[in-house]
């Protein structure tokens, strides 16, 4: 999970990392009060989760509040890069800053270890310092237990060249950094720029902060931090039944159990598309291992009302479920949605294999259901629903 | 011979008195895996009755170790104490750990990653979130149907449950060395090289099938082995071409990040590495069909 820039802010703030003062805002009036409270003069910045706001024109200084009021205007409604700002952060200007750097811990999955990073170029163009002058981004693993001590600390700024006289403060929020890190079980906590300033002070003037979702165990605070307003309302819908959805832009609905198999079968039914008007799949949609009548009810609700989905295609294989189970769930799923008065009247195509197919088969058969098809094999349903998507097209 | 499972194995099952534990070391016993105990601290000295076959619950998997022999842990602890578990398992040396558990914090697989490390490696790590592995005819760790296939020529590893299933299926008349699925979490202990290389060795299987998936660059990095290292056939498949940058697909590592851990770049990888790769399981399938009928 992402975060705003403000919520990275504040979470900094909670762990002791030096920031500035900000608060966020969804209206433009009410940068005046907190621009005054400022002294007078704010920094007005987009909240979006994406790169490159800045050469966007998404964070103007002003000069009074006045001023603040009408650049919130124009950056509130904003649109960066497909993203729309609807909430902007008022922000302490900064003091003039001498230098900018660049420090961040992040998850490594190729060497299973948390890897921590620091640049002496920090600012707009890390990303094209790390590629172009890759020996300007000093790399150093982290192990995961001994974490960041002053001394891992001091090993970090010293492979990063940082100057003499900051070393020790920059040491210091690479260890209060570390501390974020761990307490909120983050993939990725990132400063740039770390900025130091006149006084010779470093203040973290923008920072980026993904969180482990599977920690939210414990983290209640999490639930807080996500951008409800952004979610799709049918994965909005999907994460309130606790299924694991997510919206595609194509017109064939897709249900099936197991992260692989759905991903597997997203890819079959896109090709299978290829020959019958480019049809993709709508969605991404794993209802796990114990498929009950009750979550292919709930999956099959959310994917019917789905207005793009022309057709569904339920690929099941029954390893630990039986596929009479799963079929079961079809029949009394497609009566639970009829007794709530919601109208079925897209083709579902029905794929069963593995533990029990036959029997599962049989009972779809029995049913006869005039919107439910069986095709034997996951290729050849594939296409039988992008066939029918196409047709409805 | 088969890898890193065989009928020799004695296996303990941490978690072993909670549901999910309870119904798969039922299943595990049915297929014939010789389980020798399970663990919970608040129940040791007790038993569990799995249709007339007693299994001892130990205060701790040293304690275990000690009077069963045991040498394979399963562990399905809730993702809250998995942790705590595995490194109990680090600790007591036990030479093969399975983690079923799914939802586990990577800061917590992290953490206990680097203590297998520190702990000199005498315990291999597979998963976490995984279903496990199995031998068939011989013993089955974990959450593998056990009856989708027998025992054969074809070795197995992949990081989804339900396709390892679908390919055992589709192939299901030929029979499996053995079947390892290595989890889809952006952190786990055995990769898709550390099975490639038990399969390279392992007399009994003839071909290997390598299932992947979008994230991370363990594909590409098993690409560069096989080219380097793996002399037998080798299958490949991988989900993910439509999956859109940024969102995670179901497997907490399953994320394409910018233009890194696209299923094309995987492909490309180990057709590169003279990979035959199927566009679709099925596909994929016959592909190993067709190698080994010569």
């Amino acid at each position: 999970m992402d975060l705003f820039e403000y919520q990275a802010r504040d979470l900094f703030a909670k762990h002791g990392v030096p920031v500035l003062a900000g608060e966020v805002i969804d209206t433009p009036e009410a940068a005046r009060e907190i621009t005054e409270r400022l002294g007078g003069k704010s920094v007005v910045k987009a909240q979006v989760k994406v790169g490159g706001r800045g050469k966007a024109g998404g964070v103007k200084l002003a000069a009074t509040p006045d001023e603040a009021v009408a650049r919130a205007t124009d950056i509130l409604g904003m649109d960066i890069k497909g993203h729309t700002v609807h909430k902007v952060m008022i922000a302490e200007t900064a003091p003039e800053i001498v230098e900018e750097y660049y420090v961040s811990y992040l998850l490594d999955r190729t060497n299973r270890t948390f890897l921590a990073m620091a640049s002496v170029a920090g600012g707009m163009d890390i990303e094209e310092v790390a590629a172009t002058t890759p020996e300007k981004l000093a790399k150093i693993p982290v192990d995961a237990n001994e974490g960041v001590t002053k001394e891992k600390a001091q090993e970090i700024v010293a492979a990063a060249q940082f100057p003499a006289e900051v070393a020790d403060k920059v040491a210091d929020v690479l260890v209060i950094l570390w501390k974020t890190f761990i307490a909120e079980d983050a993939l990725l906590v990132e400063v740039n720029p770390l900025a130091k300033v006149a006084s010779g002070d470093v203040l973290a003037l923008d920072g980026k902060v993904s969180l482990d979702a599977n920690a939210e165990f414990r983290h209640p605070d999490f639930e807080e931090l996500e951008d409800k307003a952004a979610a799709n309302p049918l994965e909005a819908a999907a994460k309130a039944k606790n299924l694991n959805y997510v919206k595609l832009e194509g017109e064939v609905g897709i249900i099936g159990n197991g992260a692989g198999l759905v991903m597997s079968t997203l890819d079959v039914v896109a090709y299978a598309g290829e020959a019958h008007k480019g049809v993709k799949p709508a969605n991404f949609l794993d209802i796990g291992g114990g498929a009950s009548a009750e979550v292919m009810a709930n999956g099959l609700e959310i994917i019917l009302g789905d207005p793009d989905v022309k057709s569904v295609f339920v690929n099941v294989f029954g390893g630990i479920t039986a596929c009479d189970a799963v079929a079961n769930g079809i029949v009394q799923a497609l009566e639970l949605l009829k007794s709530k008065g919601e109208e079925v009247n897209k083709p579902l195509v029905v794929r069963l294999d593995g533990n029990n197919a036959e029997l599962g088969r049989k009972i779809l058969t029995d049913a006869n259901h005039p919107l439910v098809q069986q095709v034997d094999t996951m290729d050849g349903a594939a296409d039988k629903a992008a066939e029918l998507a196409a047709a409805a097209k | 011979m088969a890898i890193f499972l065989t009928k020799e194995s004695k296996v303990i099952v941490q978690g072993m008195t909670g549901s999910e534990g309870q119904k798969h070391t039922k299943r595990m016993l049915a297929s014939g895996t010789n389980i020798v105990g399970g663990v919970n601290p608040r129940k040791a000295g007790t038993s569990v009755d799995f249709d007339g076959t007693e299994i001892p619950v130990f205060g701790t998997v040293a304690e275990a170790i000690e009077k069963t022999g045991a040498d394979v842990t399963v562990i399905f602890v809730p993702e809250k104490f998995t942790k705590d578990a595995v490194v109990e398992a680090i600790d007591a040396e036990i030479p093969l750990a399975v983690v079923i558990t799914e939802g586990i914090a990577v800061h917590d697989t992290a953490s206990f990653w680097a203590h297998a490390q520190a702990r000199g490696n005498k315990t291999r790590i597979i998963g976490p979130n995984c279903p496990g592995l199995i031998t068939p005819g011989q013993s089955n760790a974990g959450i593998i149907p056990a009856d989708i296939t027998k025992p054969g020529r074809i070795g197995l590893v992949s990081k989804s449950g339900t396709l390892t299933y679908q390919m055992m299926y589709e192939l299901r008349d030929i029979g499996f060395s053995s079947c390892v699925g290595i989890g889809g979490d952006p952190i786990i202990g055995t990769t898709h090289i550390d099975a490639l290389a038990a399969f390279q060795a392992d007399p009994d299987t003839d071909l290997i099938v390598m299932i992947g998936e979008i994230g991370g660059d363990a594909e590409e990095r098993a690409a560069d082995f096989i080219k380097a290292n793996v002399t037998k056939p080798v299958v490949g498949y991988v989900a993910g071409f439509t999956a859109p940058e940024g969102k995670t697909m179901g497997h907490a590592g399953a994320i394409v990040s910018g233009s890194s851990g696209t299923a094309q770049a995987k492909k490309e990888a180990l057709e590169a590495a003279g990979v035959k790769v199927g566009k679709t399981p099925t596909e994929t399938a016959k592909l190993a069909r067709e190698i080994l009928a010569g």
